[in-house]
Parts: C-alpha cells; sequence; structure tokens
C-alpha cells in the first residue's frame, strides 16, 4: 500500500485518495486559437515515464484538494508532495 | 521440424525423452534482417509467423529483452472473446476467433482453446437494455449472441448469490457461447517453434537501447548483442511502448499502468465458462486444473512495477466474494502483474508511423490475450505490404486527434479509471 503524504493533512493511507493522472498537462490559454495538434497533445499525448513521474492526486476520502506527488513509477517511492501552486524540481 | 504427434510421443519414450530436438534456437542476431519485429511476447512472435508464413518474409528476427513468454503472454487470465459493439473491434476479433479455432492444428502445439462461453452479468434493466443493444450488434457482425435473463443465468452459475436485497442482484446477462479460455504459454511458444522452422531468429535476453533513423526512415535498431540493419521494425511491447517510444522522440496517446491477477488453489469443477461481474469490479473463470482464475481493475496509477500491491487484490475479491460466496474459503495461491498500454480510447493500434519502416502495434489495454492471432495476422500485412488492412484500419494512430476515437467502453481518455 503507498503511504502519501498529503500537503495539508500529511501521511494517510492510499485507500483516502484517488489519482488524477500527469500532473505536468497543461491546458491551452482558454480565449485563443489552438492548432488541432495543441488540442491534441493536451487531451490524448502521454510521456508516461518510466522512473520519476510528477502526477496530481485528489484526497477525497480526506481534505478534497488537489496536490502534486513526484514518484518513482517502477519502485513506488514517493519523493515529494506540493500543493498545486508550488514548484517540484 | 519435428512433428508433435502420438507417434513421436511413443517413439520418444524409448529414449526417456531425451531425444526431443529443441522447439527454437538460439542464435546470435545477424548483422542484417529485412525486418526485426521487437518484442517476443504473443504478438510480436504470432507477427513473425504471419509475416513468414503469408507473406513468405522469413529473414526476419524477434528480438526480446528478457525470455519468450515471460511478459503479459504469460501473466494473463487466458480469456478470449469478441463480444464487442463496434465495428472495428468486433470484425477484427471475430476473425481472430476463427485463427484460435484451428490454432491447434496450424502450430501443431495444443494450445487447449476451449470455447466454454463467457456471461457478462447485468443488474438493472437499463444495463440489461445495453446488452440487448450490444447483442443485436454483434450478431448484425455474425457473432454468436445470447441474451439470458436471470433464471437462465441461474441455471449456469447456480453457486452464485442470486438474493434479491444485495448492492447488485443478478438481472441477466449476456453470453457469448463461442468465447473461451487457452493455455497462454503454449500460443507463445508454438508461434515460437513454427516461426523458428521458416528460419525466423529468435533472439532472447536483447534490449533494445536504440533506433538508427536518417531521412526519415528506419535503418536499424541498436540492442545490448550488438547494432542490426534493417528497414523494417515492428513495435509489440505493449508496456514498454513509451519506452521505446520516447528513444524516438514519440509521445503516444498510451500511459502504461499495473493490472494483477490471481488463482486459488485447485478445486474440483464448479465453474463451466468466463463469468465477468463489472459492477464488482471482478471477473472469474476457472482453470483446467480447478484453479479460479480472477482478475478486477488496474492498480490505478502510472507503473512499470510487474507486481501490484495489496489494496487492489482485496477490492477485486471483495467482489468476488459478494457474486460467489464460496470463494471466502478458498486459499489464495498467487497473485501477480503485468504492465499494461493503456491506450485514450480503450482499444488498440496497428498502424504505420510518420517514420518509413516503423510500425506500431500497442494499446491493447488489458485485452491483448484474445487478440494475438488477429493482431499478428494484421501487423504482419501491414508490415509486409505497407498498408494497413481492412481489419485493422480502424485502429488508427491519428484517429485521436481527427476524432474518431473508438470507446468501446465509452470510459473517455482516462482509461485507467474504474
Amino acid at each position: 500500500m503507498l503511504n502519501i503524504k498529503c500537503p495539508y493533512c500529511g501521511d494517510r493511507s492510499q485507500k483516502e485518495f484517488a489519482y488524477g493522472g500527469d500532473g505536468t498537462i497543461i491546458r491551452p490559454e482558454l480565449n485563443k486559437d489552438i492548432s488541432d495538434e495543441k488540442w491534441d497533445e493536451f487531451v490524448y499525448l502521454r510521456k508516461s515515464p518510466r522512473g520519476k513521474h510528477i502526477e496530481l492526486w485528489h484526497h477525497i476520502a480526506g481534505c478534497r484538494q488537489w496536490f502534486k506527488v513526484q514518484r518513482d513509477t517502477v519502485t513506488h517511492e514517493i519523493f515529494k508532495t506540493a500543493k498545486m501552486n508550488e514548484e517540484i524540481k | 521440424m519435428q512433428k508433435y504427434s502420438i507417434f513421436s510421443l511413443i517413439k520418444n519414450a524409448f529414449s526417456n525423452h531425451e531425444k526431443w530436438d529443441l522447439a527454437w534456437k538460439d542464435p546470435n542476431p545477424k548483422s542484417e534482417y529485412d525486418a526485426v519485429i521487437i518484442g517476443g511476447g504473443g504478438h510480436g512472435l504470432a507477427t513473425a509467423y504471419y509475416l513468414a508464413k503469408e507473406h513468405k518474409i522469413t529473414n526476419i528476427a524477434v528480438i526480446e529483452k528478457g525470455w519468450i513468454g515471460g511478459g503479459n503472454i504469460g501473466r494473463n487470465t487466458t480469456i478470449i472473446r469478441s463480444n464487442f459493439m463496434y465495428d472495428d473491434n468486433a470484425r477484427f476479433n471475430e476473425f481472430g476467433m476463427n485463427l484460435w479455432r484451428n490454432m491447434s492444428q496450424e502450430l501443431n502445439f495444443n494450445v487447449m482453446f476451449s470455447p466454454r462461453g463467457i456471461i457478462n452479468l447485468a443488474h438493472s434493466d437499463a444495463q440489461m437494455n445495453a446488452y440487448a443493444r450490444r447483442g443485436n450488434s454483434m450478431r448484425l457482425n455474425g457473432i454468436d449472441a445470447v441474451l439470458l435473463d436471470r433464471d437462465e443465468v441461474k441455471k449456469i452459475i447456480p453457486m452464485a448469490d442470486f438474493s434479491e436485497d444485495v448492492r447488485y442482484p443478478i438481472f441477466g446477462g449476456l453470453a457469448q457461447p463461442s468465447a473461451g479460455t487457452a493455455r497462454h504459454d503454449a500460443v507463445a511458444w508454438g508461434y515460437a517453434r513454427q516461426a523458428d522452422s521458416m528460419g525466423v531468429d529468435i533472439i532472447q535476453n536483447c534490449e533494445v537501447t536504440g533506433f538508427d533513423v536518417s531521412g526519415g526512415k528506419i535503418t536499424g535498431v541498436r540492442t545490448s548483442r550488438g547494432n542490426i540493419k534493417t528497414k523494417k521494425i515492428g513495435l509489440c511491447v505493449a508496456g514498454s511502448t513509451n519506452v521505446l517510444a520516447e528513444k524516438l522522440n514519440m509521445t503516444l496517446p498510451i500511459e502504461t499502468h499495473l493490472l494483477q491477477a490471481c488463482v486459488s488453489e485447485p478445486v474440483k469443477p464448479v465453474l463451466d465458462g468466463v463469468v465477468t461481474f463489472g459492477a464488482g469490479h471482478f471477473y472469474i473463470s476457472q482453470s483446467d486444473k480447478g484453479e479460479m482464475v480472477m482478475g478486477g481493475d488496474l492498480d490505478g496509477y502510472n507503473s512499470y512495477a510487474q507486481k501490484g500491491n495489496l489494496p487492489t487484490i482485496q477490492h477485486v475479491l471483495t467482489g468476488g466474494i459478494a457474486l460467489f460466496p464460496f470463494l471466502s474459503r478458498l486459499k489464495m495461491l498467487r497473485t501477480w502483474g503485468g504492465i499494461m498500454d493503456m491506450s485514450m480510447d480503450g482499444s488498440p493500434i496497428i498502424d504505420k508511423t510518420h517514420i518509413e519502416g516503423l510500425y506500431l502495434n500497442c494499446g491493447w489495454c488489458y485485452g491483448g490475450f484474445k487478440s494475438v492471432p488477429s493482431s499478428g495476422w494484421t501487423f504482419a500485412h501491414t508490415i509486409a505490404q505497407d498498408r494497413v488492412h481492412e481489419l485493422n484500419e480502424g485502429f488508427s494512430l491519428d484517429r485521436f486527434s481527427k476524432g474518431y476515437l473508438l470507446d468501446e467502453k465509452g470510459l473517455g481518455t482516462k482509461t485507467w479509471i474504474s
């Protein structure tokens, strides 16, 4: 079982969280012309790296905040968690 | 090649079965091939077999990082079916059903294909209507589909919980009587042995480290056992698709996720075919040895670990016990995991790419096993003729950007959500 440190609540069991996918995807800007290619990238294309992955999790059975997690996709080790407005380098 | 038969079995009994030929050789890679298939799983081996048999291209290599049959072909729950609603999926997989029916004869290897049927359970009137629609679509494509009411389901699986006060009471189900299971290792070995006999080099313990591309064309592949020149490469690497795509500077509509399965201790025959309990995230069949073979959801986060975590197994078996209470008395024998190439609409990709000579076979999600013959057959055609076959034209790579999705389950892009 993963042990995830919510930036608001601290260490909790994986059972309290829902996964939200790749956390590096940026939505194209609103109210601007966006090419089909950009939409394709945003909606469908994913790097899905083997190794360090920055992803979103939702503390759905807790404080219900979304936040970022940096996790290894091979060992499942979690390196860092951060609030949505914080950078993970 | 030595033919397997009752006579060869008797003959070899006299020499204590010590003089059988090797099923396939263990060659060193040559410096050049007409085509290289990356990935020695079911899809890669089937592709090599059909390239040699149907297209007479025999100067080919299958290169595999691990060993033949060690990936998803040896980790799945062996279910074979074609109960799809969309034409592209239905035609493709029904074509495969015909290859399955004749596979043991064709490969001279007993793959133990056992068509004992599959039932998808329904738990509401709305779901029964949806299944009636899917069944009708299947029948229009020539696939057998039978809508079962509650009593008919009860005759087939009397040991299920048919109480009316449970969370998901059984209303009925949709059956495909011609669906079934097969012995998955035998499928890999059978294709490998026949491909090898036609001159295909099966090279194990050979990891791809890079690609040679010049002027937009494939010119070779670099491996841990040396560089190989080739003009055509077929990628059949399932959960490792993104890793190799990165070496080609490609980003694909694929995410790699972890799926687990488990088997119980063997018991006497209790379950004839396959039963899926979608509402409980659970499906089950019984192996020829008597083990209950069970699976369910993905672990639910990107992963390349070929082993899973306990919460998912617990969740799957909770659903299992809700449907079949007798399972609570069984001991678990094994659990294991494999990594799935989850596409963004739940359907596969078999297509050419923007690089000339590079062909892509991926996006099988958790349904790759049943498609081994049809995928191999159409991918071989795509590689040999440098154009897609009508059976796999719906599985194009550009369907995402063009909006022609094949979202069979209507899950949207997050196919890993359960």
